[in-house]
């Protein structure tokens, strides 16, 4: 909301300075995000009066012309404009100046000649002939008045003016004008408000009532709606002073009639509108909502097509506007317009906001709507638009007007008491500076003892109940007289992660051990990537809005995302990398149960450089599931995953549940991303896993008699898979075989072809006593007859 | 007897010229060995008078015994020597890198996240975090926010269908813990949210942490006190807050919460814009309509709850002017943060 300092001082006696009344507004929730100083600029250009002009000896284009400056002296300044004249006052930018646009200007030489300045045309200044008329013409701006020579352009033409930017919260909708403004900046100083002149005078003879007809058939979406006839208009330029005031607030004058129109939103914040009586059918208006397929074409000559959900204003055939967002061309107002409707309403903020974004057509009148207005700035807005009529005697007003309101219109109160407003601030603000404030703020307050009971103003669609009260009361009070207390009169509470929470910290601060950095990816990703890796599609789910075709579904895997993430730091040459993610997957199952996708919490990992191979990922699920889910059953297949390495990945599966796979990355896969080097990875179900987690310590004895080594090398078929030897070696191995390391695997030399050497090393002992040699010999030799029986594997 | 003192001298002689361990023993074996000189004396023995025996037996013993010694404390200067010569041969250049194993990090969003959690659990608060993708209800309705409200606007949210959409904030973490616990309540609510916008000071996909109290006679004095504690361990002892109204639907009041600039002070610099201070954080008295909607019985308990992004914090924190870079991974950036 931009509201000039000038404008505001109309309202108020500020008696502070700009900065200092910033400072305010902000501390009572009113952030200036900007402080516009028009003509802030402009420096050093100052009136002076043309003296003598003479054609340039070498240039036919230009003057040269002697000028009295006053107290700068007489300067010579070399002109190309042609509507200088001597006897001119003409504002002259001295050496050294700086205009408007921020350029410099420093005397200089033109053909031969020197000029000590440049005269300036309004452009130069930043005005058009809204704000001084003679600004707009091509040439230099020539001063009217009789000025004093010498003096100050931006005094002379007041270019002095501080707008402030101010940003008002969405609860605040009466601030979206300067009168909103000015209440706050009244009540905030303790000053009394000066409100504008609502009066006007009226002939008897016309009557709003006799001459059209207004119906409202829809009060649910236009709460309150006002017809006011004015005759006899004059379609005329405005007066300087309202097109000054347009001008700074960014508007081009139109004429007397759209100019009080734009003028009443900006100074009361109510959208107006006029209708040109002879082009309404049967003079009659109605509110209704469109027919299906009905058309209008509007202001800015563009066509629409409505529905029944879009409320327009009709004459008796046809629509004429669109509540709340713009005319009819139909019944726009024209230089020959004699008698008008002005229209002053209250539309439902919802349906205009849709109406104005499904037909894709915004305006201010339209932004104002949306924010919503209240039933008192209707009044408020007719009044005052009538009185501007009066003032600009441009029209003559009729004697009543229509004022069709869907229910009687009844001030809000809220009962509290003073020790529920200090309870929630939890300081004690002194009963009477309570009743001050509220009663600045324009509240009638009634005081019983601690009941305190108050009627809202009208404009306050806001205010609902006590904290309202409170918060009214603070932000005049100041936060800063808030006390800092640690929740003084709260019961204590442990809190704390609980023990998921902990061991999905425990987990990634494992992986973190392991030399794997943390990633965050979105937790979208683009639809081709579900092609390129093959995933099921059956479960996705689409955004209706995505920022991006890149970011339009969700994930079901996180394991893209990380091929991704290696494949850009390949790309931007860190040769070696290990990241993990643990977030979430969404996949479209389970609707019906809870009415929500399934969103499951999935463990990504990912790693490449030359150190990296099939084992160090592997590795890395084998560490987490010792860790966390040690003694269950774990089992490797080879992977069915087609985005992964056909030979060098496997499917991990715990308690015969698949629970995700980890390996050497397809080739096919890294192509797609230009990448050339192995990247090495996997994914688990994260959700899953933690039905199997064992986190239960029960300490075993360590034994005190001596442990017995063996080793033990056997050989092979060189098909036979690892699994399978330890699995026989554990099974025949007995009681007391402690624990089975392989050390070795040999292929080549002494070994036959096909075949192959595995060396295990073997630990025995027992809690109750030391072993004899014999117990450890024949558990070996029970070890190696099963592994001739089961796997053909001899002794080497 | 000037057969003693020749072989004596001759032994220390011989010893000292000894110059390695492997010569050693068989210098030592010509005097003291099996057929050594002085082995021979005592060989010599029958030939000696019954009565001078004795003494001259004690006489070759002390010999040996000098002669012994004369070796022994030669084999200790050479193996002194042989040690430093291995020691020397073994010397690194103590200065050379060493070789550090290698760990990773946790990303920094985690990182600030976790600080803020620990900020928050030591003061009783729980974490519950709830599912990205909500309803329209939970996301808007239960927070006071009603189709159509101009607050809409303030999130640009994503749909995935009418009803359904993903979170754009944590808020809807706070009605999920009201509907199913009894107040006393402590909550923190992280996690990632999403809203359509994308720049250097916007991410679609982003991180809050909603933080909810609800019970007896919480006011706003205590929202202080707790924001004022969380920002000195977050920032710096030093590090104050200032509130200044703001709206949120579901809050009355409404504050957002500054706190002093951390790189300046307080003084005015280009990270707070010369102002001093810096916005991290929205928070508010629970709206009493909110707690209504979620079955608590607002004549009773009250609420306070804040919300605060992650990335702004961590931003603030480290000096992160892009917030792209945070959800790039490029390993030599996060590498940075392994830190503790």
């Amino acid at each position: 909301m931009k509201v000039p300092f000038s404008w505001l001082k109309e309202y108020v006696d500020i008696d502070c300075t700009a900065d200092e009344l910033v400072a305010k507004l902000f501390s009572c929730g009113f952030e200036v995000e900007e402080v516009i100083k028009f003509g802030e600029k402009i420096d050093r250009i100052v009136s002076c009066k043309i003296v003598k002009i003479e054609r340039h000896p070498n240039a036919d284009k230009l003057s040269v012309c002697q000028v009295d400056a006053g107290e700068y002296g007489n300067l010579q300044i070399i002109t190309a404009a042609t509507n200088v004249f001597e006897g001119a006052i003409v504002p002259v930018a001295l050496d050294g100046s700086t205009l408007y646009s921020g350029d410099k200007i420093k005397k200089g030489n033109l053909r031969g000649l020197p000029s000590f300045g440049m005269f300036c045309s309004g452009e130069e200044l930043g005005i058009t002939d809204d704000w001084y008329e003679g600004a707009s013409v091509h040439g230099i701006l020539i001063i009217k008045e009789d000025v004093e020579l010498g003096k100050d352009i931006k005094e002379i033409l007041q270019l002095n003016d501080v707008m402030f930017d101010i940003n008002v919260t969405a609860n605040r909708p009466d601030c979206q004008s300067i009168l909103g403004i000015a209440r706050e900046v009244a009540a905030l100083l303790n000053k009394p408000l000066k409100n504008p002149d609502f009066s006007y005078s009226t002939d008897k003879t016309i009557s709003t009532v006799n001459s059209v007809k207004i119906i409202n058939n829809d009060f649910d979406l236009c709460q309150r709606y006002k017809g006011h006839l004015v005759k006899d208009i004059k379609i005329e330029p405005s007066p300087l002073w309202l097109k000054r005031r347009l001008f700074l607030m960014g508007l081009r004058s139109i004429n007397n009639i759209v100019d009080i129109t734009n003028y009443v939103l900006l100074e009361i914040g109510q959208p107006m509108h006029a209708f040109d009586v002879k082009d309404l059918s049967d003079s009659t208006i109605i509110v209704r909502r469109a027919n299906g397929g009905e058309k209008i074409t509007t202001l800015d000559d563009k066509e629409f097509i409505l529905n029944e959900s879009n409320l327009v204003i009709c004459d008796a055939v046809k629509p004429v506007a669109i509540a709340g967002v713009m005319g009819g061309l139909n019944s726009e107002i024209k230089s020959d317009t004699k008698t008008v409707l002005f229209e002053s309403a209250k539309f439902s903020r919802d349906n205009v906001r849709k109406t104005a974004r499904t037909l894709g057509q915004r305006t201010d009148a339209s932004a104002r709507y949306e924010k919503g207005v209240d039933y008192l700035s209707v009044e408020n807005g007719m009044n005052r638009a009538l009185h501007l009529i009066d003032e600009l005697k441009c029209g003559t007003i009729a004697c009543d007007e229509y004022d069709l309101i869907d229910a009687p219109i009844k001030e809000k109160v809220i009962e509290t008491t003073f020790t529920k407003v200090n309870g929630v601030l939890g300081i004690d603000v002194p009963r009477d500076t309570i009743i001050n404030i509220l009663e600045r703020l324009n509240f009638k307050v009634d005081a019983c003892e601690d009941n305190l009971k108050v009627v809202v103003p009208l404009y306050r669609e806001d205010m609902d109940s006590y904290p309202d009260i409170v918060e009214e009361v603070i932000r005049e009070y100041g936060y800063d007289n808030i006390v800092p207390t640690l929740l003084k009169t709260s019961s204590i509470t442990s809190g704390g992660r609980n023990d998921a929470q902990q061991t999905t910290e425990n987990l990634k601060n494992l992986l973190v051990g392991y030399g794997y950095s943390e990633m965050i990816t979105y937790s979208f990703v683009a639809e081709k990537e579900f092609d390129l890796f093959g995933l099921d599609k059956s479960a996705k789910i689409r955004l209706k809005n995505p920022i991006s075709e890149d970011l339009a579904v969700m994930r079901t895997s996180l394991f893209p995302s990380a091929v991704r993430t290696a494949a850009n730091n390949l790309k931007r040459k860190n040769e070696r990398g290990r990241l993990f993610e643990l977030a979430k997957t969404y996949e479209n199952k389970n609707i019906s149960s809870i009415g929500l996708p399934t969103e499951t919490d999935h463990l990504a990992f990912i790693a490449f450089g030359e150190n990296e191979d099939f084992f160090t990922v592997k590795g890395v699920v084998e560490g987490v599931l010792e860790t966390f889910c040690r003694e269950q059953e774990v089992k490797y297949v080879r992977s069915t995953e087609r985005f992964m390495h056909p030979t060098r990945s496997a499917d991990i599966y715990l308690c015969g549940e698949k629970i995700g796979f980890v390996g050497q990355v397809n080739s096919e896969i890294l192509s797609a991303y230009d990448v050339e080097k192995p990247i090495y990875g996997g994914e688990i179900n994260y959700g899953l896993l933690t039905k199997f987690f064992n986190g239960k310590i029960i300490a075993k004895p360590v034994s005190k008699f001596p442990t017995v080594e063996r080793d033990l090398a056997v050989i092979v078929d060189e098909n036979c898979l690892y699994e399978e030897v330890i699995n026989c070696i554990k099974f025949s191995g007995g009681k007391y075989l402690e624990r089975v390391m392989l050390f070795d695997v040999y292929q080549g030399g002494q070994i036959e072809s096909g075949k192959k050497s595995m060396a295990f090393n073997l630990v025995f002992v027992s809690l109750e006593r030391t072993l004899s040699v014999e117990e450890v010999d024949g558990a070996i030799k029970k070890i190696l007859k099963n592994l001739k029986e089961k796997l053909n594997a001899e002794l080497r | 007897m000037e057969k003693f003192e020749e072989l004596k001298q001759k032994a220390k002689e011989e010893a000292e010229k000894i110059s390695s361990l492997k010569t050693m023993g068989d210098i030592k074996a010509k005097f003291i060995g099996k057929n050594g000189e002085i082995t021979a004396l005592l060989r010599g023995m029958k030939d000696i008078p019954a009565d001078l025996r004795a003494a001259f037996g004690k006489r070759v013993n002390d010999l040996k015994e000098e002669v012994s010694a004369f070796f022994a404390k030669k084999e200790e200067e050479l193996k002194a020597a042989e040690n430093a010569l291995k020691l020397k041969k073994e010397a690194v250049d103590i200065t050379l890198p060493g070789k550090i194993p290698q760990v990773g990090g946790l990303h920094p969003l985690n990182i600030v996240k976790n600080k803020i959690i620990d900020a928050f659990t030591g003061m009783g608060f729980e974490i519950f975090e709830g599912p990205e993708i909500d309803t329209d209800y939970y996301c808007f309705q239960a927070l006071n926010i009603p189709k159509d409200h101009p607050a809409r606007d303030m999130q640009d949210t994503f749909y995935i269908s009418d009803n359904v959409l993903l979170r754009p904030h944590t808020s809807p973490g706070q009605v999920r813990t009201m509907e199913n616990k009894k107040p006393p309540i402590k909550i923190l609510s992280p996690g990632r949210v999403y809203r359509a916008d994308d720049d250097a000071s916007h991410s679609p996909m982003f991180h809050q942490i909603e933080g909810l109290v609800v019970d007896k006679g919480v006011s706003l004095c205590d929202l202080k006190g707790l924001l004022d504690e969380f920002v000195r361990i977050i920032f710096d002892k030093d590090t104050k807050t200032r509130f200044r109204p703001s709206y949120f639907p579901f809050t009355e009041p409404s504050v957002e919460v500054d706190v002093t600039c951390c790189k300046c002070g307080g003084k005015g610099c280009n990270l707070c814009k010369g102002t001093g201070w810096i916005e991290i954080l929205g928070a508010g008295v629970v709206n009493k309509k909110v707690l209504e909607m979620s079955g608590i019985d607002s004549n009773v308990y009250s609420g306070l709850a804040f919300g605060l992004g992650i990335e702004r914090i961590t931003m603030i924190k480290y000096g992160i002017s892009d917030i792209r870079t945070l959800f790039e991974n490029n390993v030599s950036f996060l590498q940075q943060f392994n830190r503790r």
